[in-house]
């Protein structure tokens, strides 16, 4: 009997993703997997993932070599697919290896070195500095870390190599592959071409690239004002892979957000929150929990809002075709800034069912895994809500801009102590200000209302968390 | 625990959290939160490695003592092996 | 506007059919093409119709019946010639090319040839290696005469008027796999235009260039990628010689991709020769290199499995596509 063969296709990772770069195989051909099984890396203009495979098969071709970028639905992969689902001991036993979790994989990668082209985002803002100092270009280093990340070791063996060789580098080629029209563009646009990267077969430069390199040119350097000083100098000097990487993200960021505030009519609600309790609450169970469970204050207001998405469920779900669409489950999306600069917002899914202990827990494995590009594809599709907290950064508050097609986002700012009056008397009290972003065509702001006095009533109830 | 031992297991701890660090070029006053840029979740993952590493359970009222790379080292230099 | 639901087959008897009504020189001969209705039932019921003198079945000899066509349009006649399959045409080689092709320059131009020679051409119907090769590209070298492919229903029934009236010899390559083809036809089609090729789906990330049977393949292709967002723009040829160059490089200009489908091999072919115009003509538009998607290189294969496997189908273009765009953005 021949098998029924299924194509591996380029997933949507988010609504704003048109296409994807292949950057690593986690399985070969004559590999079985089972469903939810993770089957590759993906990098798109905003992250490294890893992608599930969602029917049980066998690998009987790998279509798109590792370093190649496809379109989303490109096939990836053909499948054999399984018919009768087999039991669970045997899948499990035939199954490749997951991943190692990161944690565990310190240095080398469990699959040996990955053809990881760029792996900008693990380089974090001390190799950036360090790049600055000794003016290496990053995109010419070769990462020898884990997944191909670059060290300090690299950098300063790029920096020590002949000053010939490494202009070499950045001179045009006189035989560089780029196509014809790519070339004329790139005239038309005054790229230099020596300084794009080619994402075609065999590095060949395409148009695509050229114009990414052409608005990577015409955006002036204030883009980059959330990074390190050392780090927008760099970028304006040499558009190397991190700097192409970062205005890929920025571009993403820019079509989304513009979109949000083209289409989504926001209102802004704002309280502030007494957390004596909550916090003295989670100050005693942390004395109990083992310390890689231990409870973020960031994890409270992730439980108060799930709380309150659940009581206020307008305010979980979407905005489509000109009506609400509720959310089939809680998903909190949460913003997690990356080591190597650069914003993702994953969601942890199904949040609705956790409870504060597990949330925190999940909390960190998921900013774990964002940081070490090796989040889920259904990570970053599922939010329903999305809970922003600038508190690390020393703001107050945060009045966010929703992400399409989300009806809500919630904003926690730091937790300050300031002088606060219960019951007559007056006391110090560490607060937080919670702001609330509705899109005001799915509610009006009475919901939004009852939304933010549900997440004040759940913190001053930590007991119930 | 000896100094030597407390900067082993730092510098293995801050591998995990930040990669791209490499501790021993790292000046003693390096700020984890202002120089490596960690942040509340980095730094809590710090915690569990140096709690795990040294077998030694750090406590929350312990944390202000954790600014710098080198408060880290002189923290762990204090534990005394046998406490867990 | 009426239309009538009808065969590629029907569509192609209709256009006789009215030939025969209209022009009293014009008359059909060939193998089988009386008695038997024709080896495809093209002509089937013409004879009863317009009698022997008009609808003539010929000896088991192309050379002889080819030869004498074009001794009739010499004379002022407007024959049809039926060669029942394009393998059987190379018996018909010398008079195609060292007479019809050549009488006009050769008499400097006192002798033309009014010749319309119409033949089955393609596989997909398990005919084997003797009966199903797609050679037209071949006849697309000669200069001297017309190739034209129907590939739609439209043209099956409009192109041979067209190729009647023409001066000079037209040759009519008919894809075997279309004949049962079924669709709607407006009634009122007589004859078309065979300049130019046909826009057949407008489209902006790539042109896929094709003619006769792997139209239907290529437009297949172009709704798969749809699917996937990419916007296939898809031209029949229509017309193998002369090339509409005009059409194929504007949309290759827009577009900065080209694909070539061609049911023939892919060696010396007609997609080779394509590739060679838009490489020559419109290189500097080009974002990736042209892709071609065309017959193994194989005698073509009787058993069902290996004749498929050996002619371009969907999911090659669809793959070709993707290539192009992967490779060109």
């Amino acid at each position: 009997m021949v098998a029924e063969i299924f194509e591996f296709t380029m997933p949507s990772l988010g609504a704003d993703m048109d296409e994807g770069k292949l950057v690593e195989w986690l399985v070969k051909p004559g590999d079985q997997v089972s469903k939810g099984d993770i089957v590759a890396v993906v990098e798109t203009a905003k992250a490294i993932m890893e992608v599930e495979c969602f029917r049980p098969g066998v690998v009987q071709q790998i279509v798109v070599e590792p370093g190649t970028t496809v379109p989303v639905g490109a096939p990836l992969a053909r499948f054999a697919a399984l018919g009768a689902p087999t039991s669970p001991g045997a899948a499990g036993s035939e199954a490749p290896a997951q991943p190692e979790p990161v944690a565990a994989a310190a240095g080398v990668s469990p699959h040996g070195p990955g053809p990881v082209a760029h792996p900008i985002s693990a380089t974090g803002p001390l190799i950036r500095r360090m790049a600055a100092e000794l003016s290496v270009d990053l995109a010419t280093v070769h990462g020898s870390g884990r997944g191909g990340a670059i060290t300090r070791a690299d950098v300063r063996r790029a920096a020590s190599e002949s000053t010939a060789s490494r202009t070499a580098a950045r001179q045009p080629h006189p035989g560089a592959r780029i196509s014809p029209y790519a070339r004329q563009l790139a005239e038309q646009l005054g790229v230099d071409v020596s300084s794009v990267h080619g994402s075609g077969r065999g590095g060949a430069i395409r148009t695509d690239d050229v114009r990414a390199a052409a608005r990577a040119q015409s955006e002036p350097a204030r883009s980059k004002s959330g990074e390190q000083p050392a780090a927008a100098e760099l970028t304006a000097a040499e558009p190397d892979a991190a700097a192409r990487r970062a205005e890929a993200a920025r571009q993403t960021t820019a079509r989304l957000m513009a979109r949000s505030k083209r289409e989504i009519p926001h209102y802004y609600l704002r309280t502030t929150v007494d957390l004596t309790e909550a916090l003295a609450w989670i100050r005693e169970r942390n004395r109990e929990l083992p310390v890689n469970e231990r409870i973020l204050p960031a994890a409270l207001f992730l439980r108060a809002t799930a709380i309150a998405a659940a009581h206020v469920s307008r305010l979980n779900g979407f905005w489509q075709n000109d009506q609400f669409v509720p959310g089939q489950a809680i998903n909190l999306g949460v913003p997690v800034s990356l080591r190597g600069g650069g914003l993702i917002t994953p969601a942890i899914m199904d949040a609705g069912q956790l409870r504060l202990a597990d949330l925190a827990v999940r909390l960190r494995d998921l900013a774990t895994r964002a940081k070490a590009g090796r989040l889920r594809g259904s990570e970053m599709t599922g939010a329903t809500i999305t809970v922003t907290n600038l508190g690390d950064l020393g703001v107050e508050s945060v009045y966010g801009v929703i992400y399409p097609p989300q009806v809500a986002l919630v904003g926690v700012g730091r937790i300050v102590e300031r002088p606060w009056a219960v019951d007559g008397l007056l006391g110090v009290r560490p607060v937080t200000t919670v702001t609330l972003s509705a899109d005001h065509r799915a509610t009006d702001g009475a919901t939004g209302a009852r939304f933010l006095d549900v997440i004040g009533r759940s913190l001053s109830q930590p007991e119930k968390l | 625990m000896t100094r030597d031992k407390a900067r082993e297991l730092m510098r293995e701890a801050l591998r995990q959290v930040a990669p791209d660090a490499d501790f021993d070029t790292l000046p003693a006053g390096t700020s984890l939160r202002d120089d490596l840029e960690l942040d509340s979740l980095d730094f809590e993952n710090l915690v569990t490695q140096l709690s795990e590493r040294s077998a030694h359970r750090i406590d929350e009222d312990d944390y202000p003592r954790l600014a710098t790379v080198g408060d880290c080292v002189d923290y762990l230099a204090g534990l005394e092996a046998s406490r867990l | 506007m009426s239309t009538i639901e009808t065969t590629y087959r029907e569509a192609m008897r209709a256009a006789i059919r009215d030939a025969l009504i209209r022009d009293d020189r014009v008359f059909l001969m060939g193998e089988d093409v009386g008695r038997y209705g024709g080896c495809f039932a093209v002509s089937l019921g013409l004879l009863e119709e317009f009698g022997s003198d008009r609808v003539r079945d010929t000896p088991l000899s192309e050379s002889a019946f080819v030869g004498a066509g074009i001794g009739a349009a010499l004379g002022g006649m407007r024959p049809i010639v039926e060669i029942m399959t394009v393998n059987f045409s190379m018996l018909a080689l010398d008079q195609v090319v060292n007479n019809a092709a050549t009488l006009l320059h050769m008499s400097g131009g006192q002798l033309n040839v009014p010749i319309v020679i119409r033949m089955t051409t393609g596989a997909g119907r398990q005919l084997a290696a003797q009966h199903s090769h797609s050679l037209e590209g071949w006849y697309a070298h000669i200069p001297g005469i017309r190739i034209v492919v129907p590939a739609t229903l439209e043209d099956a029934r409009g192109m041979l008027w067209t190729a009647l009236a023409d001066p000079d010899p037209v040759l009519i390559f008919e894809p075997g796999a279309l004949y049962p083809m079924k669709g709607q036809l407006d009634e009122s089609v007589r004859e078309v235009d065979i300049d130019r090729a046909a826009i057949r789906r407008p489209g902006r990330d790539a042109t896929v260039i094709t003619y006769g049977a792997t139209l239907g393949t290529s437009l297949a292709a172009a709704d798969a990628l749809a699917g996937e967002g990419i916007d296939v723009e898809v031209i029949d040829l229509r017309t193998l010689r002369p090339l509409d160059d005009a059409t194929l490089l504007d949309s290759v200009t827009r577009t900065h991709r080209a694909v070539v489908v061609d049911e023939g091999w892919r060696t010396g072919s007609i997609s080779a020769e394509i590739s060679a115009r838009i490489t020559e003509q419109a290189f500097y538009d080009l974002d990736a290199p042209v892709e071609r998607v065309c017959s193994a290189e194989v005698p073509m294969p009787y058993p069902k499995h290996l004749e498929d496997a050996a002619l371009p189908q969907q999911v090659d273009v669809v793959a070709a596509v993707r290539r192009s765009i992967g490779d060109g953005g």
